[in-house]
């Protein structure tokens, strides 16, 4: 066969880059309402390296993986315009409540479902829960060996792969053997933009739990283009221990949440503007802070 | 039996820093639940290691000594550490969020499933009633964490799985000598008992490792780059911006993790303190832990794209805008002024 068989596993994110005051609710949950859902930055790094291998060896697949709500098969959608071939949203009441544990089983169990993988690809850490777990977890319950903190996959050919590592405190380039789990830091390219014709083909991709109240014309227009259905799978397309699932299978429990607060003091406000920079430049010469 | 573990990592021969913390707080957390605290050292050359621990209060010493084992890779590790766990059964199990402890850490909590509590800034003993099941904990280990990006703090247990397993990052933990002569066991590990061939099919090719050498802490100007400078390449305007007017780059550990900038420059709780006459933030946010390191800089340039950014609490001069749009400016702008 030639080409890879590449996933790239993918978190819907709340952006919180961007926790604006309403990010809280008074009992000091978190509102994810309140908190625009984006594709996690570095699975977007993680993406990249898979469409850089799909570039390079003809005949590659690349297949989103994400797990979450219905809402969640937004970024598969965005993973289609820039280039992905398809994706698959696995979404079930029951994998709720889930810690990295009960999160990398059920996304293990998923792998095992879609036959034969080259290489999984994960960011290397997601913003929200921002422990770097699940794609580590995911390698061992699957017995792959894993390459974390890559800046680059170099090469990936007769079976080897070679990647360039970004640590703390150096690089380190690493050779390794098919099947294998990578995750991707934030230090490797950008992910490229969206690709206006895959726009075009994909924008009225959906998956199931997104058809719910689709008029006749709707339904009809998918099932003409079956590209147009983005995988949908719950907790019975797959093999697993229900013991190991959700709340159930999370070791971890959240005994509490504290909410952190900040206040404000008066400042100069500027604008991005030549002018504007122009004045502040002015004032640090003036007053020998700089030059 | 039921010990308090903690993963000693390695350096050219050394046990780093974030490992002798975590063994301060491992003897803490031993005496607090009256039992031992056990060290395992994973790599090669390793004789008379035990010395550098033991004055930390290490009751034992495990010593897998191999040159297959340095430098560190993934899956023999994991298998020492899963197979001592398993015949060991600690109640506790420490590593430091490092690379290292990051790559580790997960694999041997799945394969033991065991809970893994990421980047913990405390950890206490306390107790639990679990009210649903009418279930009573005592002597559990409170894992504390930030997360969501630092806006919220959650305190983690792990009730019924051991280890009850934790990772801390270097410089949260205190480091403290109990006494130079305290006296532990050494165990020597028979690593082929322990490690299958598979587990050798990662091969490290080439490695660079640096020792610090660049000095933020003594410069008059820092240009300061946080996750929201978003790439490498944007992290390069800063570096332009920091030679035209003469001064450092700086980073905030998001950015740090991220990989745009090296360990060295890292400004915060657990990077260097620094107190420049000119500070430029840009795409900071300026989470507490940040601000600790940079709030007596006597000016306070803040570049964010979100006005309400709490970095701007802290600011002179707050700039609403993105960075690769901002940085090219203010260089253009102090080049044509200083002509
Ligand atoms: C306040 C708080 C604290 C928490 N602390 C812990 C803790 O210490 N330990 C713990 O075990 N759990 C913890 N959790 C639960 C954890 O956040 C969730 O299990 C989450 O689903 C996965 O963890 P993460 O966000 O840290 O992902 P990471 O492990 O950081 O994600 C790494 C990569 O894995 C992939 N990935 C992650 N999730 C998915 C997904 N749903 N679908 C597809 N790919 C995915 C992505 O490629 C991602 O970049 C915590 C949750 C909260 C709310
Ligand atoms: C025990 C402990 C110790 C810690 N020690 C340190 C430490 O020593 N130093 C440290 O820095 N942190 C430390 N932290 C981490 C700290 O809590 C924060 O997570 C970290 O400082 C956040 O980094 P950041 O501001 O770069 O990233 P974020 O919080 O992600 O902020 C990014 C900011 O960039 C802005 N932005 C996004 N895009 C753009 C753009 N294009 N242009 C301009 N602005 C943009 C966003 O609005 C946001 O405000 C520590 C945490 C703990 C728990």
């Amino acid at each position: 066969m030639k080409g890879l068989k590449i996933v790239v596993l993918a978190k819907q994110v709340p952006d919180t880059r961007n926790v604006g005051k309403d990010a809280m609710k008074a009992d000091g949950t978190v509102n994810r309402a309140a908190l625009p859902a984006i594709f996690n930055p570095e699975d977007l790094n993680a993406l990249e390296q898979a469409l850089r291998l799909k570039d390079k060896y003809e005949g590659t697949e690349v297949t989103l993986l994400t797990m979450g709500p219905g809402r969640a098969a937004e970024i598969i959608r965005e993973g289609l315009y820039r280039g992905a071939d398809n994706g698959i949203l696995l979404s079930d009441r029951a994998f709720a409540g889930s810690d990295t544990l009960a999160t990398s089983y059920a996304l293990s169990c998923t792998l095992k479902k879609m036959g034969k993988i080259d290489i999984i690809i994960a960011g290397r850490q997601a913003i929200d829960g921002d422990t770097a777990q699940v794609g580590p977890q995911v390698a061992e319950k699957l017995g792959f060996p894993q390459i974390t903190y890559a800046e680059d996959i170099v090469s990936a050919e007769k079976g080897n792969v070679v990647v360039k590592r970004r640590l703390e405190r150096g690089v380190e380039t690493v050779e390794g053997k098919m099947p294998m789990v990578v995750t991707v830091n934030a230090s490797a390219p950008e992910c490229r933009p969206r690709n206006a014709k895959f726009v075009m083909k994909y924008k009225h991709a959906r998956a199931v739990s997104e058809m719910q109240n689709a008029t006749e014309d709707y339904i009809a227009l998918h099932s003409n283009r079956p590209y147009l259905n983005i995988g949908e799978w719950s907790v019975n397309d797959i093999d697993t221990n229900a013991e190991e699932l959700g709340l159930t299978g999370s070791p971890t429990k959240v005994k509490s949440i504290e909410n952190v607060v900040f206040q404000a003091k008066e400042a100069k406000v500027l604008e991005p503007t030549d002018a504007d920079m122009g004045e502040l430049m002015k004032e640090l010469i003036a007053n020998h802070t700089i030059g | 039996m039921n010990n308090v573990f903690v993963y000693c990592e390695i350096e050219e021969g050394q046990v780093a820093d974030v490992s002798l913390e975590l063994l301060t707080k491992g003897r803490k957390l031993a005496d607090d639940l009256k039992c031992e605290l056990e060290a395992i050292v994973i790599g090669h050359e390793l004789k008379g290691v035990e010395k550098q621990v033991m004055p930390f209060g290490v009751d034992k010493v495990w010593i897998a000594d191999d040159k297959r084992l340095y430098p560190y890779t993934t899956l023999p590790h994991t298998s020492i550490l899963v197979k001592l766990f398993e015949e060991e059964k600690p109640q506790i199990a420490l590593m430091g969020a490092t690379s290292i402890g990051r790559d580790l850490g997960p694999r041997v909590s799945s394969a033991l499933h065991s809970g893994l509590t990421a980047d913990c800034t405390s950890l206490v003993i306390g107790d639990h009633e679990d009210k649903k099941n009418k279930k009573e904990y005592k002597d559990l280990l409170y894992q504390i964490r930030p997360a969501f990006g630092g806006n919220i703090v959650a305190t983690i247990i792990n009730p019924d799985c051991r280890p009850q397993m934790a990772t801390v990052r270097e410089g949260v933990m205190k480091k403290e000598i109990v006494s130079d002569a305290y006296k532990g066991k050494v165990k020597n590990i028979d690593v082929e008992k322990y490690v299958k061939p598979e587990d050798f099919v990662i091969k490290v090719i080439e490695r660079h490792m640096e020792k610090s050498k660049v000095n933020i802490k003594n410069a008059g100007i820092i240009v300061a780059g946080g996750y929201g400078v978003g790439s490498k390449a944007n992290f390069d305007l800063l570096t332009e911006l920091a030679e035209v007017i003469g001064g450092e780059v700086g980073a905030s550990r998001a950015a740090v993790d991220a990989g745009f900038a090296s360990h060295e420059r890292q400004i915060g709780q657990t990077g260097v303190t620094v107190r420049p006459k000119l500070y430029i933030a840009c795409g900071i946010s300026g989470q507490i832990q940040h601000t600790a390191g940079m709030e007596e800089s006597a000016m306070v340039i803040a570049i964010n794209t979100d006005k309400n950014a709490p970095i701007n609490a802290f600011a002179d001069y707050v700039i609403t805008g993105d960075i690769a749009e901002v940085l090219p400016k203010m260089i253009k702008q102090y080049k044509e002024n200083t002509k």
